[in-house]
């Protein structure tokens, strides 16, 4: 009974030429990668350096990964299904968290500072908790309206369905908001604390501008260019991550969720009121995601009706590498994806444009080798 | 007027007609048991009186109300408590965890924790075992597991499917002592449904024989196991 998938795929090399042809063309991408990557470390093109530079890029990228991972992997996990609208989740909330950072960022008409310049912190975080809230009602409404009464259908329906709500998301976003992109304003944050006398910032002068700010960090003989930006947004993600995981281990709903999880029926002869555990599931991957838009969208200022796509799918990718399902595996999928996003084109020696080729050739490779992901738990026929 | 009532409902699964005009009643405080051969509609009896598969007709009256539509979840705090066949541990949850899932709908804090020692003192295994994963217990600590999660629930009426299923004797004997117990100490109304026709109609004040989801006999326990239909067909005949 216990059999994982990938272990039968191991068992069936050999009879099913096109699981050999996948055995092999996979093999010889890893070769090659491992070769090029050698190859480049070994001639100098490619050193630590260069490594910690992308470490450093791809934590914060991995963490946005992450977050909206978390979200797929909570709803899998529930429901045994991509929400694949999650993406447009994830655009409601950087969308909507445009309207108040940019209504934060209007100079009042007497004059002076905006709300934004005055109070820089507090109105970066009302528009977070602006995002998340955006992009929970979405996620409710979803769940509600396309979800639920297709609760008995078979699998491919209501995956179907997210699909076509994920379009009718991007669609109605466009109709009502046009179709033109809109920036985040550029918030700069001035710590006075950290001074960085030798590196005069444009705005703050010597002390370090937290959001806008890049400074040199020297490693060793050379250096590499940091921003506190990054460490802010893998800072909030983690504090993000520990949240839901303290509210999913520890809490009664936390314990009735992983309980809906395995077992729908037995859950309700518990007691447990399984829809509603099924919108809190959608409601705190969506806080997530609606979080995650917000920084996003700080550090990729421009925002359309498509923007979720990429990200999206990229988390999506990312919980598949950690297993699909499994909460630690998002998370962990996510900031690895992230790394090995921004730290592969230049230990491939390919133009870093090629990124998403990178992440895709990852989901394949992982579909390939091992379907049920790095922390992915066997996927045993009954759940598979 | 009985505790539960269940008039003459009509269960279906898909196109399937389980439960045909199928009528019993469970008195407070006594213990009813369903036997039959397999297919009858036991297990379909109680899964259609806590709301998991709902009749098609008829009606379940728990208490005088009417709870044929409630949905399972309802009904489960109501005070109708089911320990479903086959055990269903939430294996990925640790021993605790699952027994505190068991008084998921209950908020009295207080008497919740002196339940919780209570079913460690009645299993001692259990506590031996309280931060193991479900899964990794053995089948009879899984049924442990599975009626001290629902003593946690603090049911009024219990419905108890095939606890002694895959047991070895010794553990049967531990558990419908366990049966007996809680109905004579706690006060605890039973409905249950056994493939252990003698032993469940040796506890039971009431007992019902099913075929192919009617009843076909009904009397007290001490009746039916002298009923010569009833020995021939289902305890093995002497």
């Amino acid at each position: 009974m216990v059999q994982t998938t990938s272990r039968s795929s191991f068992l069936r090399l050999g009879k099913d030429p096109i699981q050999t042809f996948l055995y092999l063309a996979g093999g010889a991408l890893l070769l090659y990668v491992l070769v090029v990557a050698l190859g480049n470390v070994a001639a100098g093109r490619y050193g630590l350096r260069d490594f910690l530079q992308g470490i450093v890029l791809g934590l914060a990228q991995g963490s946005i990964y992450a977050l909206i991972a978390l979200g797929y992997t909570l709803v899998y996990g529930v429901l045994r299904m991509i929400n694949f609208a999650h993406s447009e989740v994830f655009m409601a909330g950087a969308y909507i968290g445009f309207f108040a950072i940019n209504a934060f960022s209007q100079t009042p008409e007497s004059g002076g500072p905006s709300f934004l310049e005055q109070n820089t912190v507090l109105a970066l975080l009302l528009t977070i908790i602006v995002g998340m809230t955006a992009s929970s009602i979405i996620a409710v409404l979803l769940e509600r309206i396309a979800y639920r009464p297709l609760r008995r259908a078979p699998r491919l329906v209501s995956l179907i369905t997210a699909i076509g709500v994920s379009i009718t998301l991007q669609q109605l976003f466009l109709r009502l908001f046009g179709g033109g992109t809109r920036s985040y304003p550029v918030v700069n944050l001035c710590f006075e604390p950290l001074q960085v006398p030798d590196q005069v910032d444009r705005v703050c002068g010597t002390a370090m501008n937290l959001l806008q700010g890049r400074y040199r960090l020297p490693i060793g003989e050379q250096e590499i260019i940091v921003r506190p930006l990054y460490f802010i947004v893998f800072a909030i993600a983690l504090v993000l991550m520990t949240t839901m995981w303290f509210i999913v281990q520890r809490t009664k709903v936390g314990k009735a969720m992983r309980a809906v999880a395995e077992d729908k029926n037995t859950a309700s002869l518990m007691g447990i009121n399984v829809d509603r555990i099924i919108v809190v599931t959608f409601l705190l991957g969506a806080t997530l995601a609606g979080a995650a838009a917000v920084m996003f969208a700080v550090y990729n200022p421009q925002v359309t009706p498509f923007m979720g796509f990429f990200p999206g799918v990229k988390a999506f990718t990312a919980a598949v590498l950690g297993g699909i399902g499994n909460i630690p595996g998002a998370m962990a999928g996510g900031l690895l994806l992230g790394i090995i996003e921004s730290a592969a084109p230049g230990m491939l020696g390919i133009p870093s444009q090629l990124e998403d080729v990178v992440a895709f050739s990852v989901l394949v490779l992982i579909m390939i080798f091992r379907p049920s992901g790095i922390f992915g738990e066997a996927l045993t026929k009954s759940r598979a | 007027m009985s505790l539960l009532e269940v008039h003459d409902i009509h269960t279906y699964y898909g196109k399937i007609h389980a439960l045909k005009g199928l009528s019993i009643r469970v008195e407070v405080g006594q213990i009813v048991t369903l036997i039959g051969g397999n297919g009858a509609g036991k297990t379909t009896t109680l899964n259609t009186i806590c709301g998991i598969t709902p009749a098609a007709q008829g009606r379940v009256v728990f208490d005088g109300q009417d709870i044929t539509r409630l949905p399972a979840h309802e009904i489960v705090r109501r005070g109708i408590i089911h320990a479903p066949e086959g055990r269903k541990i939430f294996s990925r949850l640790t021993v605790r965890e699952n027994l505190e899932m068991g008084a998921f709908a209950r908020n009295d804090t207080d008497k919740i924790a002196r339940d919780m020692d209570y079913v460690y003192e009645r299993f001692p295994r259990l506590k031996e075992r309280i931060t193991q994963l479900g899964g990794t217990l053995s089948g009879g600590e899984q049924q442990m597991l599975a009626i001290g999660r629902a003593m946690m629930a603090s049911p009024k009426v219990l419905l108890l499917d095939e606890p002694s299923m895959g047991l070895a004797p010794k553990l049967v004997e531990e558990i419908f002592n366990v049966i007996d117990y809680l109905n004579r100490e706690n006060g605890t109304t039973i409905l249950l449904v056994e493939q252990n026709a003698t032993k469940a109609l040796s506890i039971a004040a009431q007992g019902y024989v099913l075929q192919t989801g009617l009843i076909t006999h009904s009397g007290t326990g001490e009746a039916l196991q002298h009923d010569p239909a009833v020995i021939e067909a289902y305890l093995g005949g002497h």
